[in-house]
């Protein structure tokens, strides 16, 4: 007979991998069920690219320093205060020696990226990208003895008076344990839950991530009492390209050229001012503008002269010699025609200088364009289809700061969770560039370890 | 006027210039993101920079099952392929890439037939030492001679038309240096950090192959001067073969033979191991049998030596210059041809880093 798991880990992303990893070095026997075929494996990791870091002078590939009060007051910024300060100030400090962990694990980093250069002080890139980091502590924890199961999809947590018990799969297996961490991700793959936060309009929302983030151990936790943070109704979307896939089209499907553009809505008239700010600090507003428009879907146009200005997208641009040759195309009606021609005349000369807010405004336009605002007249004229494209949701579980779950009011005595499923407690609102994987590896960890110390 | 693997190989490559997450791993990955649009001739020196080191598949998001479907390391060895076909001269042998396991073989055999029946009817017109004994040297002359040539020269044309495909410009000598250290460090199978290639093991890091490939290469150059300077030996110094242990044919020769012969033994091992869905399957046979012959050569030149005096010398020299003479023969049109067309690609490329 075989000896029973020691601690089970739900979900084989970063953070259920750096749960295993730290309890299968202290000689626990782990057992990861991934819902998804090994094809798929590491959630949404797999399509994340570097690790927000906090780093008191030059480390590894990081350059200068970026101390935690920075790093918090960016946080801050972006959630608008909607935090857990406790457990954000814990995750910004452990983060700077997470990063030799890592790479004592397995991953390695290089410097940031062409086209991502703002990011060299404050985020380490993995070389080959989230895949790559997933895949290399994959081989560290099966070398660690950590026993891995695919399309292992857990629907249910078997628990008697607070404590764990079991898990059941959804081919009718019970595998007992005698703790679990949950690491199992968001819910922002299952389109109905989407349109019960959203309405109806969530159906046409593209899901830029794994299809296996279905939610599915979150609402069983959730219907048995568990504590839970976040907004509900909340997911973080961005606007990408209408031509993407439904499911799992990752970095290639985004869109940069907003800012040189004017975008219109299916009835041809504009609604934002689409030069509010430079395009990393209000990619992520665009989704959920676009996400109120009719039939969720707009239209980015530019002119030849704005082509080269942003990285290539996958999809290339809808293309015609003329404006009316490029909304025929679009389908949109002729009032696209006129918001563009009223757009042309507000117009002023001055400077255009697409690196930084050039102040070159709109006179008299309604919303206006408050910078790169330069005429689109220079044939040939080119157009991109935007839709809401939903990277994660905030609704969660509840963890303490040894990332203990709870439910009913007491502390689960055996139950932990890490990464995506519990990341609303520290990333209430808003999104900031490689601290889902700061948030997963740091709660994976400490998760990996209390649960190590409760069954050792 | 595309062909549709290189239309394939352009949709993969738009994907990888939105994505750039393995722009770490090799020269490929910097060379796609300078450009936005890709030309033929762009796509043809990208697959011929490509060493095939599958980090990028293995990291690679969208890979099959996954609607994208990439797999980078496969379309772009079948689009060089297709680029050495198309360069071949005379161009009428450049089907022979498709089969060039049965050609290696084919050559093989052919040429152990001729040697056997010229070293056996001229046995007595032989009258030189050590191996000239079973073949006078000038008839090896007469037969390597234009076998070494020949078909040096077609390959010279081939890389040519390469060259002005690909917009080549002028040498220098700083873009020959830094070409030259890729080839000797082979640096595009270190996967950016020394950690070596994805290879015998799906995703796991290894120098395996990079080594046995730097065995080989070596190994291989070795010989090659051991050859050269044997050649030297003869007609300037008027010093004929056999040369003793302590000579530059044997102090060069022995130690390139046991690199030549060990690279390639592990370079099968590694290849009977390696996911065949990663590269070109047209010319997995050619490519096996070209480092089987490598091996046949270096291993019976060893035994060779190893059997001075005895009865076997006729039968293993037969041997080992039938391999040798199969190697050249079919050189323009087997992967041997790899070797030229990826150090033009990397002068090529070192130009455009500029």
């Amino acid at each position: 007979m075989t000896k029973p798991f020691d601690i089970i880990v739900v979900g084989g992303g970063n953070a259920a991998l750096c749960a295993a990893i730290e309890a299968a070095e202290t000689g626990a026997r782990v057992l990861i069920l991934e819902a998804a075929p090994k094809d798929y494996r590491g959630g949404n990791s797999r399509h994340t690219r570097n690790f927000r870091c906090m780093h008191d002078g030059p480390l590894s590939v990081l350059i200068d320093s970026y101390a935690e009060d920075e790093y918090f007051d960016d946080l801050m910024r972006v959630t608008k205060g909607n935090t857990d300060e406790t457990l954000a100030r814990m995750v910004i400090h452990d983060s700077q020696e997470c990063l030799p962990w890592m790479e004592a694990h397995g991953v390695r980093f290089q410097p940031s990226l062409s086209g991502t250069l703002s990011l060299g002080r404050t985020n380490a890139f993995f070389l080959g990208g989230g895949k790559a980091l997933v895949n290399a502590y994959y081989r560290t924890a099966q070398n660690l003895g950590v026993e891995v199961r695919y399309e292992a999809e857990v629907v249910h947590v078997g628990m008697a008076e607070g404590t764990f018990t079991h898990v059941a799969l959804r081919d009718g297996k019970q595998i007992e344990g005698r703790a679990l961490v949950i690491a199992s991700g968001g819910f922002q793959a299952d389109l109905d839950w989407l349109a019960e936060a959203w309405g109806p309009a969530a159906r046409n929302f593209l899901i830029r991530g794994t299809p296996y983030n279905r939610g599915v151990v979150l609402r069983d936790m959730l219907d048995q009492g568990a504590g839970s943070v976040g907004d509900p109704t909340q997911c973080h979307a961005v606007a990408i390209d209408g031509r993407a896939p439904k499911f799992d089209g990752g970095i290639v499907t985004r869109l940069d050229c907003v800012p040189f553009s004017v975008v219109v809505n299916k009835h041809g008239q504009r609604f934002y001012d689409e030069g509010e700010d430079v395009w990393p600090k209000r990619y992520a507003i665009w989704g959920r503008l676009v996400a109120a428009q009719p039939d969720q879907v707009a239209y980015s146009i530019i002119d030849a002269r704005s082509r080269d200005l942003f990285m290539p997208s996958v999809f290339p641009p809808i293309e015609a010699d003329t404006l009316e040759g490029l909304c025929a195309k679009l389908g949109l009606p002729e009032t696209a025609l006129h918001t563009i021609e009223a757009f042309n005349a507000a117009c002023t000369d001055g400077t255009f200088s697409p690196q930084e807010l050039d102040g070159l405004a709109t006179q008299n336009l309604t919303p206006p364009k408050t910078n790169w605002a330069r005429q689109i007249a220079t044939p040939p004229f080119y157009a991109y289809e935007l839709r809401p494209g939903v990277t994660f949701t905030y609704l969660g579980l509840k963890v303490d700061d040894t990332a203990r779950v709870q439910a009913n009011g007491v502390q689960l005595s055996n139950v932990w969770a890490a990464g995506e499923i519990m990341a609303g407690s520290i990333l209430g609102e808003g999104y900031l560039a490689g601290f889902g994987m700061t948030i997963g590896t740091v709660f994976g960890r400490i998760a990996g370890k209390e649960a190590a110390a409760h069954v050792n | 006027m595309s062909t549709e693997t290189t239309q394939e190989a352009r949709r993969q490559i738009e994907i990888c210039n939105a994505c750039r997450y393995c722009e770490g791993y090799c020269a490929v990955f910097p060379a796609i993101t300078r450009q936005k649009a890709f030309a033929d001739a762009d796509i043809t020196q990208l697959a011929n920079l490509c060493h095939n080191c599958r980090g990028c598949y293995y990291a690679c998001q969208y890979t099959k099952p996954h609607e994208f479907a990439i797999n980078l390391p496969k379309i772009l060895a079948e689009v060089r392929t297709d680029s050495w076909k198309d360069f071949a001269w005379p161009s009428g042998f450049a089907r022979a890439y498709d089969k060039h396991g049965v050609g290696i073989a084919a050559a093989f055999v052919v040429c152990l037939i001729a040697l056997i029946f010229i070293a056996g009817s001229v046995q007595s017109a032989a009258d030189g030492e050590g191996f000239y004994a079973y073949m006078s040297h000038s008839i090896m002359v007469a037969i390597f001679a234009p076998a070494f040539v020949l078909p040096l020269l077609a390959m010279v044309i081939s890389v040519r038309r390469y060259w002005a495909h690909v917009g080549g410009k002028d040498l220098s000598l700083k873009t020959l240096r830094r070409a030259m250290l890729d080839v000797a460090k082979m640096r595009n199978l270190g996967g950016g950090q020394d950690q070596g290639c994805n290879f015998e093991d799906e995703d796991r890091f290894t120098n395996a192959r990079r080594t046995a490939h730097q065995l080989t290469m070596w190994g291989f150059l070795l010989c090659f001067v051991s050859t050269s300077s044997g050649t030297v030996l003869h007609y300037v110094f008027d010093m004929p073969a056999p040369y003793a242990l302590f000579s530059l044919p044997k102090l060069f020769g022995v130690p390139g033979g046991l690199m030549l012969s060990g690279g390639t033994l592990w370079m099968i091992w590694l290849k009977l191991r390696a996911d065949s869905d990663l590269s070109d399957a047209r010319v997995r046979g050619g490519d096996m049998a070209f480092v089987v012959l490598l091996f046949a050569i270096s291993s019976s030149g060893l035994l060779l030596y190893a059997a001075t005096g005895t009865a076997l010398v006729p039968y293993l020299l037969s041997f080992h210059l039938a391999t040798v003479l199969a190697l050249f023969l079919t050189l323009p049109y087997s992967k041997f041809v790899h070797g030229f067309y990826r150090l033009a690609a990397l002068i090529r490329n070192a130009q455009n880093t500029g």
